[in-house]
């Protein structure tokens, strides 16, 4: 099949550096020689292609924008932007492992460990050789993690562990869980090895969403970590939601590049498939959805862009985020189900594509911040008002 | 070891030419790539670095934009690239572009030159070996195996009548041809490191053709296809048709 064709409609790419454009040059093609001819496979098994690990990490995505002393590439944050747009064009439960490794447990380290535990933990992280999960929700406390029941005690000197954790991504593949728990004082941070005694890591089965992903349960009975497990520097939910900040913006440029994908099936599709003697590109009807999906995914790759650059200067707020995460989420699911119909009875199988980010898209709508709850942020953000109490 | 791979900034393979003047290709919206062999040539270079030692020079005769290029083979590991501005790059002719490179590899001085088999985008399969001659360095073409030892080297090559076995002494030119190796993929690492690594810029030395390209046409379109039935019913109409319309059986 010919390659990948990204809509750039205003020519967007001479924003990028060619540094950039090598970076997003280069994942892609990983993503279509590599990823895209087992997606299927593992979707429809329910299972994450672990044993592309190893290229992943050789690749460098693994916390890409942290610095090169960790083993990582040092780039800046449009490149990593890229690379997360590359990696969901090929399927959302890709990004999510490569977020939650680098955004939501690298980043935890790097930003609030102590030098022991950054010199420890990010080589081999950023190596694959340790995988991560993220702990913060729990079965009765998504939106609202301040409400969190996990509990941590001193016992000793050491820390005690107790609690759940719900809808994990990488929980039962990982080496290492960033739980997050009440301690006496305030929310703080543990790293957890999983191999810990009264731990454990149930995966959540029968998904129809982010099936090439592996989600679980973490079950955490009297875990018992030393005292220098604690993440020295986060105190609260500030240490938590500024993880996730991280990754939101990861996200906000990977629902980019799963509209794209799904848009370069529709036009392709559309220009062969024969209807009433013509083809269906011909008529009007799918061409305003294209036009439509192709406008939208040209604004969401300027707002990409733009809070890419202002993440680079500093001047990147989570208000900002909230709104390229719920902009972009949002443009890239209405986007996969108006295509989906393009494709007519085909849109279903998982020959194609778009019906498997279509499915992918409903998680990231609710993961990272629901699309309400976003709302509401930005809300917060105009009126001074918070409104999700 | 001294290592120069000599690339090309050629479109990519799935273009679809649009002519402009009756003789050159109509650039705008044209996508540019490492000609594929020259790829291999690079791989083969690194390879050839790691088991030896020593440096790998790109070298590319082509527009400013052709950093992009060497930018590529520098994030794979080459050290050193070497860029001669010439915006006329792909209207040169063989000769112009061996003796070009020929001056230059005189001056940095090499014990390995490695090019592709061919360019993708003229199809002449005539700039390494020239380069060979005008350098007066050992040549073989068309390299499916290629092994370095200090003094020289063995290397087997596909010829019409099957694989041929060298063995020749340095310097050589080699050429290199699909089966040689598989082009490794940049890292990220990689492309932050080639930022770092040094990319010489000259203009390059003036150079007549001694053959002009006067006309250019894209190949005419292929007849459609039809489809003459389905399942086993088609087979005599299929047999019948290869028969006696393309008479290929
Ligand atoms: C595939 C998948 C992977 C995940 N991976 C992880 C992970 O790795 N780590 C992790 O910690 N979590 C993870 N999550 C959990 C995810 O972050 C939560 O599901 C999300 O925060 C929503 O929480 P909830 O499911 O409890 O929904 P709820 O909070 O119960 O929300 C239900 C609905 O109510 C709305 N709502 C809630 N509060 C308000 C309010 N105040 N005002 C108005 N509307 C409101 C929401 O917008 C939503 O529409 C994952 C989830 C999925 C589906």
């Amino acid at each position: 099949m010919d390659p990948f064709r990204q809509l750039d409609f205003l020519g967007i790419e001479d924003e990028f550096s060619e540094e950039e454009c090598m970076v997003r040059d280069t994942v892609r093609g990983w993503v279509s020689e590599r990823f895209l001819p087992v997606v299927a496979e593992h979707f429809e098994a329910g299972t994450f292609p672990s044993e592309l690990v190893g290229e992943l990490a050789e690749l460098g995505v693994f916390g890409p924008n942290l610095p090169e002393e960790y083993g990582c590439a040092g780039l800046n944050n449009v490149a990593y932007g890229l690379i997360c747009q590359e990696l969901e064009r090929g399927d959302s439960g890709l990004r999510s492992f490569v977020s939650v490794q680098g955004s939501l447990v690298m980043y935890p380290i790097f930003a609030y460990g102590s030098d022991e535990q950054k010199s420890h933990w990010l080589p081999r992280l950023a190596s694959g050789e340790t995988i991560g999960c993220f702990g913060l929700t729990e079965p009765d406390f998504g939106s609202n993690p301040g409400g969190m029941l996990t509990r941590a005690r001193r016992d000793k000197g050491d820390w005690i562990i107790d609690g759940r954790k719900m809808w994990i991504t990488n929980g039962t593949n990982s080496h290492l869980a960033v739980v997050w728990a009440r301690a006496d004082d305030a929310i703080r941070g543990f790293l957890v090895p999983t191999d810990r005694p009264g731990f454990s890591a149930p995966e959540q089965k029968r998904k129809w969403s982010l099936r090439a992903s592996n989600t679980s349960e973490l079950v955490l009975d009297g875990v018992r970590v030393p005292e220098d497990a604690m993440l020295p520097k986060a105190k609260g939910l500030a240490g938590p939601l500024g993880c996730l900040t991280q990754a939101r913006y990861g996200i906000a440029w990977g629902a980019v590049g799963a509209a794209m994908a799904c848009l370069d099936e529709a036009i392709r599709y559309s220009k062969e498939r024969i209807v009433f003697d013509k083809p269906l590109a011909g008529f009007q009807l799918p061409q305003k959805k294209m036009a439509d999906v192709a406008t939208d995914i040209t604004l969401a790759q300027l707002m990409a862009l733009r809070v890419g650059r202002m993440k680079d200067k500093g001047t990147l707020e989570h208000q900002h985020v909230s709104m390229a995460k719920r902009n972009n989420v949002d443009m890239a699911l209405r986007a996969a189900r108006t295509l989906r119909d393009i494709l007519g009875a085909n849109g279903i199988t998982l020959e194609y594509h778009t019906g498997r980010h279509m499915c992918n898209l409903e998680s990231v709508y609710t993961y990272e911040g629901t699309h309400d709850i976003h709302t509401l942020a930005i809300g917060q953000a105009l009126t001074g008002i918070a409104a999700f109490r | 070891m001294k290592i120069i791979a000599c690339i090309k900034r050629v479109p990519t393979t799935d273009l679809e030419p649009k002519i402009v003047d009756g003789k050159s290709l109509d650039p705008t919206g044209v996508a540019f790539e490492t000609s594929f062999y020259d790829q291999i040539a690079v791989e083969a270079a690194l390879q050839v670095k790691e088991q030896h030692g020593g440096e790998v020079t790109v070298l590319t005769i082509g527009p400013k934009e052709a950093q992009k290029e060497l930018r590529d083979a520098l994030a794979k590991g080459a050290d050193h690239a070497v860029l001669l501005k010439d915006d006329r790059w792909m209207s040169r002719d063989a000769h112009s572009t061996a003796r070009t490179l020929q001056q230059k590899i005189q001056e940095l001085g090499a014990d390995l030159v490695l090019t592709g088999r061919v360019a993708t985008d003229r199809d002449n399969a005539s700039v390494g070996v020239m380069l060979a001659t005008l350098l007066d360095f050992a040549c073989v073409s068309d390299v499916v195996e290629l092994e370095i030892d200090g003094r020289g080297g063995k290397a087997r090559r596909e010829a019409d009548s099957g694989l041929e076995s060298y063995s020749f002494s340095l310097p050589a030119v080699i050429t290199c041809q699909k089966d040689l190796n598989e082009p490794r993929r940049a890292g990220l690492k990689g492309i932050m490191a080639a930022k770092k690594k040094p990319l010489d810029e000259s203009d390059c030395p003036e150079s007549s053709n001694q053959a002009e390209v006067c006309q250019l046409d894209t190949p005419p379109p292929r007849p459609q296809g039809r489809i003459v039935g389905e399942g086993a019913a088609a087979v005599e109409a299929l047999i019948d048709a290869l028969h006696n319309e393309a008479k290929v059986l």
